[in-house]
């Protein structure tokens, strides 16, 4: 039965990475404007395309 | 890009920049055209940095630029002015934020977060769509006129007020309430795990000291949510019973601390399960309730006073030299110069051009009124026409405008004097509870002392009120959503409780039930031939003021530009045009043998050759669906309509909401706000409904406020809600809503307290197990939930809201 100690504990640690990748994510500001993104990310291939168009004349 | 092509080949002309019509295709660049040269600027500037991405996204993206007259922005370099925009600063860059109302598409997304491209000083811009902001940062080369420049040069001119206050303490909270429920929901779950071999009855002996272990764990657990995630309640517990008053937080801590401290003692005394598992699911639901309470309309500002309608900067003339200095500082002789559409911001002496000053945001006139030169001019107006140089008589502070604020209503905070009804219950409930616990626990004691103090927990634990405080959170905020999906949104939740108790309902006339610009326009005379329309449609087309706009409107003909034109101030305007000489406006103007009572509309006559031909019969122009709307609002409430105008619509308005209403007229701001106060201290609750600043008084100090406005993203003053003009109609379907969402709210309260007797019996019994509280606890408040949102929906759907 031993193993499953090592199992919860394991399980545990999963979790509490998650709980702070999710704090995380609250303290850089993603979960304050949850709209724009969904935009944002429709035409960022885009634009850096033309960056590098740029970046290759010059 | 093909459809926008082919739509200006078919037989409309559509501007390739904004989208609107074109009346010709004079302006264009190869082939794309535009409606004005504000537009095809912008264009240009865009293709010249290879920017045409813009048009790309969606059509015809762009914000009109008919105004094409270049704005000063020297006052930006002021150090004062600077702090409030920018956010952060050192030697080398600076990062500033600016509320950008225009931005309404993906397309307005890409150009202002590609910025970088029109000046390479700027180093990233990151735009908030939600709250329509965009924030900037820039190394110092550039500064933050020159990019304020450049946004308005692409026609996206930032808001530039005196004030517009920016809460970030808002978006700090909403960070606390996810970091809470992240922790709660994490704990909640693991304890959920840990309780297994209990849901599953394994017995001590099979488990090999496992429980124990995960009963301590639990604990462990357990902690983050009573002291972090729970404090709310506890502390608004604490607080409320401190003020004497039981609110819905009281039974909820009670709940809660019982729950905690039985399971404490149950796993450390007894090595027993504790009923962890139901605390922090209890917390976890709780705060999600608040989330979903937390709904706010991060656009829409609720608190603007009127230093939010003037402008920042205002163009003065110092030493024959214009500049533009900030509002603040303009000192009592300084000469402003006010443009067309500009605002006056202070009291002052007009010294050059002629007044047409337009007060209907202040008194709720909706004719402008001549200014000559020499008369005074007070704060607030508009000036139509040409430009106007004044002389400040006053200081901002001193001003008629500003005087206006000094009433006591607005310096304090307005506040929810009535209590909702979940508190209003939660009172009753907390006693009986307390009482029913103390009487069982008793009784027990005869028989068995340790299951007397097993059933006083228990029954504290079982009718910890979780559905009792999720429905109200729920439904209501679920109809704050719907509403807002139909263009209604209100400041907070607990409006729509404050909406069923309304008896009153105050309307402003001006821009409320009428529509500011437009009117009702009738004609009586000689029949008009096409020649005459052609001559009076193009003598009116020189002239900026109104009722000349709405004649210009309203007749439909082809016309011509003359020069031979002269307006005068208060009488009309005299025109000649192919030998043809026309004199439009007063009676005395047009003819003065001819007299003529002219009644109380207003009434502009027209000559041609000095031949009578006939008059304009100019009324108000009454939202649609208006006389159905009354129709239903009479029948339920007591209506009233203030106006600042004067008596000549109230024939018209009794059509509408009949003779047992009552009609002012020729109220000042400070009228219209005595009449609220009456009216509340006669035990009414008053709606009040108004537009412009010459309502901020009323609707402050009404219970509810209403500002209706004609596009969200326009101004509108101090209030509890907006209310878009297009939703008007509407209006009765939102109150009627609102006490739908009360009858909800008391259904699911009979819901909860079924679940509550059923667990009561359990806990009276001495039955309660912690697996039976874990499963009776959620399942009340999914319930609730469930039932909550469907019937909202049910019913919008119903009517048609969604």
């Amino acid at each position: 039965m031993s193993v499953i100690i090592v199992l919860i504990g394991f399980s545990l640690l999963v979790a509490i990475i998650f709980l702070i990748l999710f704090i995380r994510a609250v303290r850089s500001g993603q979960f304050d404007d949850k709209y724009t993104p969904s935009i944002r990310i429709l035409f960022d291939d885009e634009s850096k395309k033309e960056k590098d168009k740029k970046h290759g004349s010059s | 890009m093909n459809s926008t092509e082919d739509k200006s080949i078919s037989e409309k002309l559509i501007c390739y920049h904004c989208g609107d019509e074109c009346p010709d295709d004079k302006i264009h660049i190869d082939d794309k055209i535009f409606c004005c040269n504000g537009c095809k600027s912008v264009f240009s500037i865009l293709n010249n940095n290879d920017m045409c991405t813009y048009y790309s996204i969606s059509d015809a993206p762009g914000i009109t630029k008919k105004e094409e007259n270049k704005r000063n922005y020297d006052f930006l370099d002021d150090p004062d002015i600077k702090t409030k925009f920018i956010d952060f600063s050192d030697d080398k860059i600076s990062k500033a934020i600016f509320s950008i109302p225009q931005m309404h598409c993906s397309s307005c997304i890409w150009i202002l977060e590609n910025l970088n491209r029109l000046d390479n000083n700027i180093l990233s811009s990151q735009v908030n769509f939600l709250q329509k902001s965009l924030s900037v940062t820039y190394n110092n080369n550039s500064s933050l006129k020159k990019i304020v420049t450049i946004l308005d040069s692409i026609g996206y001119e930032p808001l530039l007020n005196l004030e517009e206050k920016r809460d970030s303490k808002n978006s700090n909270e909403l960070r606390k309430l996810y970091y809470k429920i992240g922790i709660a929901g994490f704990c909640f779950g693991n304890i959920m795990m840990l309780s297994f071999p209990e849901y599953l009855s394994i017995s001590p002996q099979d488990s090999a000291g496992l429980d124990t272990l995960f009963n301590y764990l639990n604990i462990l657990l357990s902690i983050p949510v009573f002291f972090y995630s729970g404090s709310d309640y506890l502390v608004s517990a604490y607080k409320s019973l401190k003020n004497k008053i039981v609110n819905i937080d009281v039974p909820i801590a009670l709940g809660i601390i019982v729950l905690f401290i039985r399971s404490l003692v149950e796993i450390i005394f007894f090595s027993n399960a504790g009923y962890l598992d139901s605390m922090t699911g209890l917390v976890f639901f709780l705060l999600l309730g608040k989330l979903f309470q937390t709904k706010t309309y991060d656009a829409l500002n609720f608190e603007r006073n009127y230093k939010s309608y003037f402008p920042l900067g205002i163009t003065i003339r110092r030493n024959n030299n214009e500049t533009t200095i900030p509002v603040e500082k303009i000192e009592i002789g300084d000469r402003l110069i006010i443009r067309n559409g500009e605002l006056i911001p202070v009291d002052s002496v007009l010294i050059k051009g002629s007044g047409t000053i337009d007060y209907s945001f202040v008194t709720g006139e909706a004719l402008p009124i001549n200014k000559e030169q020499g008369d005074i001019i007070y704060a607030g107006g508009k000036q139509t026409g040409g430009a106007i140089e004044i002389e400040s008589i006053k200081e901002i502070s001193q001003s008629y405008l500003t005087r206006l604020w000094n009433n006591k209503i607005f310096s304090k905070q307005k506040e929810m004097n009535s209590i909702s009804l979940a508190n209003q219950i939660s009172k009753y409930f907390t006693f009986i509870v307390l009482g029913l616990a103390l009487i069982s626990s008793g009784i027990w004691m005869f028989y068995d002392t340790n299951t007397a103090m097993n059933v006083f927990t228990a029954i504290l634990i079982v009718a910890c009120p979780c559905a009792l405080a999720l429905s109200t959170p729920f439904t209501s905020g679920n109809a704050l959503r719907i509403m807002g999906r139909n263009n209604f949104y209100l400041r907070n939740v607990d409006l729509i409780e404050e909406l069923t108790k309304i008896t009153d309902i105050v309307f402003d006339k001006t821009g409320t039930l009428t529509i500011s610009g437009r009117a009702d326009i009738k004609y009586f005379g000689m029949e008009l031939t096409p020649k005459k329309k052609f001559l009076i449609k193009s003598a009116v087309r020189n002239s900026t003021h109104p009722l000349s706009k709405m004649i210009f409107d309203y007749i439909e003909s082809d016309y011509t530009i003359t020069e031979k034109f002269d307006e005068i101030a208060g009488e009309g305007i005299y025109s000649e045009i192919n030998g043809s000489i026309i004199k439009i406006g007063s009676l005395h103007l047009v003819d003065k043998e001819r007299f003529e009572f002219s009644g109380d509309n207003t009434v502009v006559h027209c000559s041609i050759n000095s031949e009578y031909i006939g008059k304009f019969i100019i009324n108000n122009y009454y939202r649609d669906n208006l006389s159905d709307l009354a129709k239903e609002l009479k029948n339920k409430y007591s209506i009233h309509v203030l106006s600042g105008d004067n008596k000549s619509e109230e024939e018209n308005l009794k059509k509408f909401f009949g003779s047992e209403s009552t009609y002012l007229f020729d109220q000042s701001p400070q009228d219209k706000l005595d009449y609220i106060a009456a009216l509340q201290n006669a035990d009414k609750k008053v709606l009040m409904m108004g537009d412009g600043l010459n309502d901020a008084g009323a609707l402050r100090q009404s219970d509810i406020g209403i500002s209706i406005s004609e596009d969200k993203s326009n101004f509108s003053p101090s209030c509890d809600g907006i209310l878009e003009a297009k939703s008007f109609d509407l209006f009765m379907k939102f109150l009627n809503f609102a006490l739908y969402s009360k009858k909800i709210i008391i259904a699911s309260f009979i819901i909860s307290f079924v679940y509550n007797f059923f667990g009561l019996y359990f806990a009276i019994s001495g039955n309660l197990t912690p697996i039976l509280a874990a499963i009776l606890m959620p399942i009340s408040s999914i319930s609730i939930v469930i039932f909550t949102t469907t019937g909202t929906n049910l019913y919008a759907k119903k009517r048609g809201l969604i």
